[in-house]
């Protein structure tokens, strides 16, 4: 059984004083639910997750106590992406038939404050100065800059198409277009990577209705089908963030396992792909991200940026709703968004951002602490 | 009366920290780690030892933490003293690379490759006065 996305729901990402994390998360599920046009007594199961919000399934207290299956998932920044896993799997394995996806999210301002006990870290870690994301996003992309040949203007590139893109999205954070001397001459957060280089934790909410595809078109005139969600976690060698050691031999990141098992799942390849959402936590993210999803050669990024092979326009768009740099990450939120926007790509719902041609074919993938990445490959 | 010691116990030797930081290696596959680990994240034994991993290597990549980190960063700073200080992976002679703090904290002064050396540095000092100290590296050479 084919599993279809019938309604999409995005509460706006940015900050909304006014409501908890919870009732963000809420108010995407009613939207997710209005667009499938159905409403939440009919939903037969729940997978969902917040990591500052509260509880998930709380949610019940204001959508309905209808008595379903609801499963809270915590799995940082996969959260979105593990919990579309579950419920692809209680789609495909026909347990059920109909049901829901939500994330959401209320973080406090700044960087986040990771507590190593929570890594199987002790505290002299945290408390030297080394349990900071910032530092390894800086480290990684350092490395990769080194090895493949990427420059300092490619970083630029990557956060000047986020900031226009996210000018063309009505739901982003961040809606002004940022000029390559404002991005160039940003404070400096962790070398090479600067403040306007990096997103920021943020709130907000998401929440999909899927279904079997065969009853799909009883919810939306135009479903979208979630042909794989994979997630994995990392592999020996793989340099990830709150390592104090690494092994000699760099291993694979948990994006490349997952992405190669997606395209062999899904029956295609990187060249089929017509839109794709890469995470984006910060531009070295995305440039990585590139080549560990198969898209390109390592270090070929200097030249697809420089030709804008990722603009909306252009041969593969990437993060064409401003991804992560624009829309701010709110954890339990962000994977879905990204599933959020390809679905609205492939429908041909996306306004002023529109990816022209008709688009068959979306990918998305998240990547997170402490080494974990999830895939979506999606059609029309 | 105060002294000097380690913040944590077990990460560099002491009295003797010439000796450089203590990982742990696996009897069964060979492989390092550190800090030292009772059982093995490449082979899953749990047959593993103590190893001294010296106090020398290579800057394999690097950055600089430019603002005073929240908590549970623990110093005897404040945002106003705070002095922005390098962090990178040093490779050491067994391959292995261990993340550290370093003393140098301009891109000026930092290149993937330049040899490394450990010392050690005073976080904060307890309650008691005493200097509480960790590891971290600085170029092997001194910058002309």
């Amino acid at each position: 059984m084919d599993v279809a996305i019938v309604g999409v729901g995005l509460h706006p990402f940015g900050r909304t004083a006014s409501m908890s994390g919870l009732e963000q998360g809420a108010a995407a599920v009613r939207a997710a639910l209005a667009d499938a046009g159905t409403d939440f007594k009919a939903m037969q199961f729940a997978f969902g997750g917040s990591q500052d919000g509260g509880n998930a399934d709380s949610l019940v207290n204001l959508l309905g106590l209808t008595g379903l299956q609801f499963t809270n998932v915590a799995n940082g920044c996969a959260t979105g992406g593990s919990s579309l896993n579950a419920a692809y799997s209680a789609i495909k394995s026909e347990q059920y038939d109909v049901g829901l996806v939500v994330g959401f999210d209320k973080h406090a301002r700044g960087a986040f404050n990771p507590q190593p006990k929570d890594w199987g870290l002790e505290d002299w870690y945290g408390e030297t100065g080394l349990m900071l994301t910032t530092q390894y996003f800086g480290m990684k992309i350092q490395r990769y800059m080194h090895d493949h040949g990427i420059s300092r203007d490619t970083l630029i590139r990557v956060a000047e198409k986020a900031y226009r893109n996210g000018s063309l999205t009505p739901t982003a954070w961040r809606r002004t277009a940022l000029s390559w001397e404002e991005i160039d001459n940003a404070p400096m957060v962790s070398e090479p990577l600067n403040k306007y280089m990096f997103c920021s934790p943020a709130e907000g909410g998401c929440a999909l209705v899927v279904c079997r595809s065969d009853i799909a078109h009883r919810f939306h005139p135009r479903p979208i089908y979630l042909k794989t969600a994979v997630v994995r976690s990392r592999n020996y060698g793989s340099f990830e963030v709150f390592s104090p050691s690494q092994p000699p031999e760099v291993a694979d990141s948990p994006t490349v396992t997952a992405s190669t098992a997606a395209f062999e799942l899904a029956g295609v390849g990187p060249s089929d792909i017509d839109v794709a959402q890469l995470q984006d936590t910060e531009v070295g993210a995305e440039i990585m991200h590139m080549a560990e999803n198969g898209f390109c050669a390592h270090g070929d990024q200097e030249r697809w940026l420089a030709e804008g092979a990722t603009d909306i326009n252009g041969k593969l768009p990437v993060n064409t709703d401003g991804g992560c740099l624009a829309n701010g990450e709110p954890v339990g939120a962000s994977g879905l968004r990204q599933v959020h926007e390809i679905c609205v790509q492939l429908r041909g719902e996306a306004g002023e951002r529109q990816v022209a041609g008709e688009p068959q074919v979306g990918y998305t993938h998240v990547y997170g602490a402490p080494g974990i990445s999830g895939v979506n490959i999606l059609t029309r | 009366m105060s002294e000097a010691k380690p913040l944590h116990e077990g990460l560099f030797n002491w009295p003797d920290p010439a000796a450089g930081l203590i990982g742990s290696r696996c009897l069964d596959c060979g492989e390092h780690a550190f800090p030292s680990q009772s059982s093995c994240r490449a082979c899953s034994s749990q047959n593993t030892v103590l190893a001294d991993l010296g106090s020398a290597g290579t800057l394999w990549t690097w950055t600089i933490q430019s603002f005073m980190p929240k908590a549970p960063y623990d110093t005897d700073e404040t945002p106003e003293t705070f002095t922005p200080y390098g962090v990178g992976y040093i490779e050491l002679a067994c391959g292995l690379k261990v993340e550290s703090r370093l003393r140098e904290n301009t891109p000026e002064q930092l290149n993937i490759g330049m040899p490394m050396k450990m010392e050690l540095i005073t976080v904060r000092q307890n309650e008691d006065g005493d200097e509480l100290l960790t590891f971290q590296f600085c170029a092997a050479k001194e910058s002309h």
